[in-house]
Parts: C-alpha cells; sequence; structure tokens
C-alpha cells in the first residue's frame, strides 16, 4: 500500500506498484468530479463523459507519483527528465484540456524540480558533510542579506524614474507598497506583540471612512484627515482591546475576525451616514503642499505643473502617491525599528514570548496590549486614509475578510516580525499576481503553490531571522531586520 | 520585611492556602518546603497578587500588597524567578536581562548586567544566544539574574533546583547565599530539596496542605525527626540526598 514520501527508496518495482495505487485512487476520486459532468438538455438534464480528461489525470497520478518516488533514490535524474516531459507535454498541449495542461505543467516542474535537487546532491547522504548547493545557496543569500534592505530602498527611491517604468508598474508598486504598510503596522501586532489579529482590515476600513466622511461633510482635505483618521484608527483598536485583553490565540483570533466583519457590516447597513453598499465618492485627492495635481486649477490657485513649470502630466499625480505611500510605509518601518528598542517595544516582544513572566517582572499586560492594539491599528488608519485618497472613492467591499487575510498572510510569510520579510512577502503575494493578471484564474493556482512552497521549505516565513536589539560591549545597534 | 497574616487563597472552590503566617526579616533567608502540592508555589504566588488572597494580610516593607496588580507589586522591590523558569525563549541572554531591569533605572543598567555577569560568568558567554537555547541550569541562572535586574529588596525563588544536576544545584545555592550576604538582598526560597534549602536558610517554614505546620531555624528543622522522615529519606547528609522527598 502507500508509503510516505520520507521513507526512503524502495526498489523500481516497488515504486510503480505505488504509482499505480495512486493513480488507481486518483481515478476513483477523479470519475465523479472530472469523469461525468451534466449537460442541459430538452428535458432535464443529461450526464456526459469526459473520458480523455480522466485518463489524463490518472496517467498524470501515476507519473506524478512516480517521478516523487524516483527522485528520492538514485533515480533522480531520470525523474527530473520524466518531470521536464510531463511538463513539455502539458506545454505542448497534447493534453485534453487547458485545466489539465496546467496541472501537467505544475506537476511536472515539482518533480522536475525535486529530482534535479536530489541528483545535484549526487549520491551522498545530505547531512554526511559534504556541502550541496542548496547549501551553498543558502549561505549566499544569508551573506547577501544585509544588503537586501538598503538595495531595496534605493530601488523604492529612484523606481519612478527608472527608464522602464510606466504607469501600470507604478501603480503596481502604490498597490505593493499600501500591504507593506499595512503587513508593517500588523506586524506590530502579530510580529512583535503576539497577539493574532484575523481583523486587521477594520482599522484600514475605519482610516478610510474617517477620510471620506471629513472630506464630505466638512470639506477638509488629505494632510488634515491623515492625524484624525489615525487617531480614529487608534481609538477602534482600543475598543477591540478592551473585549480581547484576557483572550489568547486561536480566541482572540475569532474575536478579531469577528471585530473585523461588524466593522464591514456596520458599514453595508449604516446607510445614513456611510451611504452603505454604493460607497463614499468624490473623496479630495493629496495636494503637494497646497499645489493641486490639476491640468485646470481653480482661479486664484496653483496647480503642481504650473508652479514647477512642467509640461502637464497624469504621471506626476502618480509619482506623487508613490512617493507618499512610500514616505507613510517608512515611517511604519522606522517607528517599528525604534519602539523594538524602547521598553514599550520590549515589552511586547516579552508579551509575545510568555505572558506570565512579563507580570513577573512588572509589566501591566492591560496596557502593553492595548498599546499594541492602538498603534497597529493607528497605522493601518493611515494606510486606509491613504487608500481612500488614492481610490477618491471608499465601498465596503474594499474591506472583506480576504484583506484581512492577505496581510496576514504577508506578515506570516515573510517571518513573523522581520520587516524586511513583510516587504518580500508583498512583493511575492501582492505584486506577482497582480503582474501576472493576464493568466487569469491560473495566477490564483500560481499564488496558492507558492504559498505551500513557502511553507515546505521556509517553515517559519522567508526571513524568521530575529535581529537582537541589544548586543554586549556595542553601543549601535544591528541592521534593520 | 515580608509579613503574611491568616493568608487565604483558592482556586476556584479549592482551598490551596489556609491561614498561612509567615515572616521574611530583612536580609534574611527563608525558606519554604513541602511536598508537592502543599501550596508552596502558590503561596508565592499570593504574594505577587495572582491569585489575589480572598483573607488575610500581605505587608511588605510596612505596605498592603494583598488586592493590588501583580505588575504594581513586582515594582514595590520585589522580584520573582518563577517555576519553571519562564524566561523568554525567542530573546537573548540579554535581552532577558534587559526586561528584567524595565522596572529599574537605566543608569544602573550596565553595573548591574556586569554583576549578574560576575556571578553566572556563563551567561557573558551565552549573551547573545536565544534564551530558548540555553540549558537548563544556565536558564535557571538567567531566571534568576533576569530577576536581580530590577535591583529587589527581596527575591521570591521557586524550586531554582528543579530538574539541575547536583552540581549547578550547588552552584545556584552558593550565589544565592552570595546575593544575600553582599547586596544584603532578602530571599524567600520554596524548594523541594529540603536538604540543601534548611542548609542555606536561617529559618525555615514546612508547609503542609495549606497550612504552616512546622516553622524553625534551618539547622534546628534538619534536625526534627519529623522533617527528616518526610523530606530527607532516612536523614542522609550527603548530597545524594538532596533529591527531596
Amino acid at each position: 500500500m502507500a508509503r510516505p514520501l520520507s521513507a526512503p527508496a524502495g526498489t523500481l518495482r516497488r515504486e510503480v506498484s505505488d504509482a499505480l495505487v495512486f493513480a488507481l485512487i486518483a481515478t476513483a476520486l477523479a470519475l465523479p468530479f472530472i469523469g461525468i459532468y451534466t449537460v442541459p438538455a430538452t428535458a432535464g438534464l443529461r450526464l456526459a463523459t469526459r473520458l480523455p480528461d480522466l485518463v489524463a489525470i490518472a496517467g498524470l497520478a501515476f507519473v506524478g507519483r512516480l517521478g516523487l518516488g524516483l527522485a528520492r533514490g538514485p533515480w533522480a535524474a531520470g525523474a527530473a527528465v520524466l518531470g521536464l516531459a510531463v511538463a513539455a507535454i502539458g506545454w505542448v498541449g497534447l493534453l485534453p484540456s487547458r485545466e489539465v495542461a496546467v496541472f501537467a505543467i505544475a506537476a511536472g516542474l515539482v518533480v522536475l524540480i525535486r529530482g534535479a535537487m536530489r541528483a545535484a546532491r549526487g549520491s551522498a547522504e545530505p547531512g554526511a558533510g559534504r556541502r550541496t548547493g542548496a547549501d551553498a545557496l543558502a549561505d549566499g543569500a544569508a551573506r547577501l542579506l544585509p544588503y537586501l534592505g538598503p538595495v531595496l530602498f534605493v530601488v523604492a527611491l529612484v523606481l519612478p524614474f527608472l527608464p522602464f517604468v510606466d504607469r501600470r508598474l507604478l501603480d503596481l508598486a502604490i498597490l505593493v507598497l499600501t500591504y507593506v504598510m499595512l503587513g508593517w503596522g500588523l506586524n506590530i501586532v502579530v510580529g512583535l506583540a503576539g497577539l493574532l489579529d484575523l481583523g486587521y482590515v477594520a482599522f484600514y476600513a475605519v482610516g478610510a471612512y474617517s477620510f471620506a466622511l471629513l472630506a464630505l461633510h466638512f470639506d477638509w482635505g488629505f494632510w488634515a484627515c491623515l492625524p484624525l483618521a489615525g487617531l480614529f484608527a487608534a481609538l477602534f483598536g482600543i475598543l477591540l482591546g478592551f473585549p480581547v485583553l484576557r483572550l489568547r490565540g486561536d480566541y482572540l483570533a475569532i474575536v478579531t475576525l469577528g471585530f473585523g466583519e461588524m466593522i464591514r457590516i456596520v458599514l453595508v447597513n449604516w446607510t445614513s451616514l456611510t451611504n452603505g453598499p454604493n460607497g463614499i465618492s468624490g473623496i479630495p485627492r493629496p495636494s503637494f503642499f497646497g499645489l493641486e495635481f490639476t491640468r485646470e486649477p481653480q482661479p486664484g490657485t496653483q496647480s503642481f505643473h504650473q508652479f514647477f513649470g512642467l509640461e502637464f502630466s497624469t504621471l506626476h499625480r502618480v509619482i506623487f502617491l508613490y512617493y507618499l505611500i512610500l514616505v507613510l510605509a517608512l515611517v511604519t518601518n522606522f517607528f517599528t525599528l525604534r519602539i523594538r528598542r524602547l521598553p514599550l517595544g520590549r515589552a511586547w516582544e516579552a508579551l509575545r514570548e510568555d505572558e506570565i513572566a512579563c507580570r513577573a517582572i512588572g509589566i501591566n499586560p492591560t496596557n502593553t496590549k492595548l498599546a499594541a492594539f492602538a498603534i497597529g491599528a493607528m497605522f493601518g488608519g493611515f494606510a486606509g486614509t491613504f487608500f481612500a485618497a488614492r481610490q477618491t472613492f471608499v465601498s465596503p467591499e474594499s474591506f472583506t475578510f480576504i484583506e484581512s487575510a492577505i496581510i496576514l498572510a504577508i506578515v506570516v510569510l515573510g517571518g513573523m516580525g522581520s520587516q524586511l520579510g513583510v516587504v518580500l512577502a508583498a512583493l511575492l503575494l501582492i505584486g506577482i499576481p497582480e503582474w501576472f493578471r493576464e493568466l487569469q484564474d491560473y495566477r490564483m493556482i500560481a499564488f496558492g503553490a507558492a504559498m505551500v512552497a513557502v511553507m515546505i521549505w521556509r517553515p517559519r516565513g522567508l526571513l524568521a531571522v530575529r535581529e537582537p536589539t541589544i548586543r554586549l560591549g556595542r553601543r549601535r545597534r544591528g541592521a534593520p531586520s | 520585611m515580608l509579613d503574611l497574616r491568616g493568608v487565604e487563597t483558592f482556586y476556584g472552590h479549592i482551598q490551596a492556602l489556609r491561614g498561612v503566617d509567615l515572616h521574611v526579616g530583612e536580609g534574611e533567608i527563608v525558606a519554604l518546603i513541602g511536598a508537592n502540592g502543599a501550596g508552596k508555589s502558590t503561596l508565592l504566588m499570593t504574594v505577587c497578587g495572582k491569585p489575589a488572597p480572598r483573607a488575610g494580610s500581605i505587608r511588605f516593607q510596612g505596605k498592603e500588597l494583598a488586592g493590588r496588580s501583580t505588575h504594581e507589586i513586582m515594582r514595590t522591590g520585589i522580584a520573582h524567578a518563577p517555576e519553571g523558569r519562564r524566561i523568554f525563549p525567542r530573546l537573548t541572554v540579554l535581552e532577558n536581562l534587559q526586561l528584567g531591569a524595565l522596572t529599574a533605572a537605566p543608569e544602573h543598567f550596565a553595573t548591574d548586567v556586569e554583576r549578574v555577569f560576575t556571578l553566572f560568568p556563563v551567561l557573558r558567554q551565552r549573551s547573545g544566544q536565544r534564551g530558548g537555547t540555553l540549558s537548563g541550569g544556565e536558564q535557571q541562572m538567567l531566571a534568576i539574574g533576569r530577576a536581580l535586574m530590577s535591583r529587589p529588596r527581596l527575591l521570591l525563588l521557586d524550586e531554582p533546583s528543579l530538574g539541575l544536576a547536583p552540581m549547578i544545584v550547588q552552584h545556584i545555592f552558593r550565589v544565592i547565599r552570595d546575593i544575600n550576604e553582599t547586596a544584603g538582598v532578602s530571599v524567600l526560597l520554596v524548594e523541594q530539596n529540603a536538604y540543601h534549602a534548611l542548609r542555606l536558610a536561617r529559618r525555615g517554614y514546612v508547609l503542609v496542605n495549606g497550612r504552616i505546620t512546622l516553622s524553625g531555624e534551618g539547622a534546628a528543622l534538619l534536625d526534627n525527626p519529623e522533617i527528616r522522615a518526610a523530606y530527607l529519606e532516612g536523614g542522609a547528609r550527603s548530597d545524594k540526598a538532596g533529591t527531596g522527598a
């Protein structure tokens, strides 16, 4: 019968019989799901079959399992070739449908990678003292890591002026940076204080709606509303914090999840204030020290391009928005890096580790938790204000649970508490799916595969290294982590 | 310095302490011994305010502690090295010490770290290492070091010998004596290791089922036939008997 893949490779005969068993199970499962489907007929529905697909799936299961099995043993190179062949067959379109072809390519690549990795490692058992290619790669990456932050920073700084950057890429960069900021904000709550918050999007929404409503009713601009929106979000953070003070882990997660949904449902239903599902439009765009980004400014005022004597271009506004979110995000980052070295930040990290020990050293867990919720929420509120200003439109639809989940995924995937990890994860989770939008629904398969891959190879997140905040005999502390 | 009068503590309906009277004098080491479940740890935790006593008074340097919250009590000059060490596993040794100093004035930090490193030289070598990667003995040293960082007048130690090799236990007990003699810190020591604890302490209390049944000079308690029978396994004086009842 089937053996776990962690077992050592058996004989060729055993691997083949193993794969046959798998193919049989796969066929049994695929029969109702893939093999038959219904088509509308003159009288009700008629059953139709998809035999070629079923055969292809069974074949794929067989070849995939065989490849994975062989990739563990002396036939690893053969498995890699097998994987390549399967991927190629999928690629050239020999398979009955596109869906099956995509699966074939993905499965083929997995087998190819596993086989190639094993073959590269040679016959030596891992850990037998021989350095492998993968080890060397990891070492090299670790050496480059300290430079990654500064390099990314410089790239981010000059990005709008790079020759290949167009409007689309800039919009994407703004989106990624928004999530980087949200990730950094949530990192305070989840990464530092260890409070699992599944409703972070609520504060994003509070920030966005605060700005939208203040602008609508009082005609206030972005810059006046930004601190106020942050303040409101922080108040909501405390509001959420109080009832959950005694909760931890799963229970905390459930309550925060509910809180996030409550905010959204209130936004949908409180029509008199929020205009319900229709949202609020006409939110003013941020100005550059009072200079608007319009072609025809209002009489008596100047706009950005007139003041600087530039040709009018809509790109100016996009570049400005880009730098705005960059600055907001960097402020969040700088704040986190600083506060980790202050008593409050240290108390957060202690709270994450052990609440009872925290009490024993004189930390007030109540205030510490509330501060984490409030400050995390405040940055969410700032990000929300930016979001509203950029879209000039807010509706409850933008603040669904999936947003919370994505932000949390960014934090967890990046490595809890790692600032640079958040950036990498945001690039991975937001940038790549957006960039490959042409692939339509298949990009979600790639997204899922990427998540699974990270969890297999880096189960504690992309960058799980925690940088100590204090070192012996050195007053200047280490690089940003 | 620390005075407990008629302290009663409950876990729900279950009474853990039944009218405990206990006194720790200025500069004294007092041992509290007893079997598993007698209420030793509960007594220390009650002093720290969690669980709060339902009756009785706990006075420290003349001030009433009962009814105050833990983090307030820990700022009055009491430090607690809790049972099971409870160091912060993912933070480094130095960060653990830094957290211990959270309630102390920042300008003492360098001196106090140096003092802890002098008491436990191994912690200096491990200063950049994560707390969770230390051995059990090193973790216990770190727990005591962290407690000392707040410059306490009274140190509450909950089973510092738990699960440690006899040599390490001796080292830790020597350091406790050292802290007491050189810095004048009073110590309330909870131990199952009755032999070591009573040798170290000036006075001792025996806790049985939430009641103090015996108290007196450490040496006198060591010679008490009841104690020898119950906690010292036939009264062997060698270190091998140090594992308690």
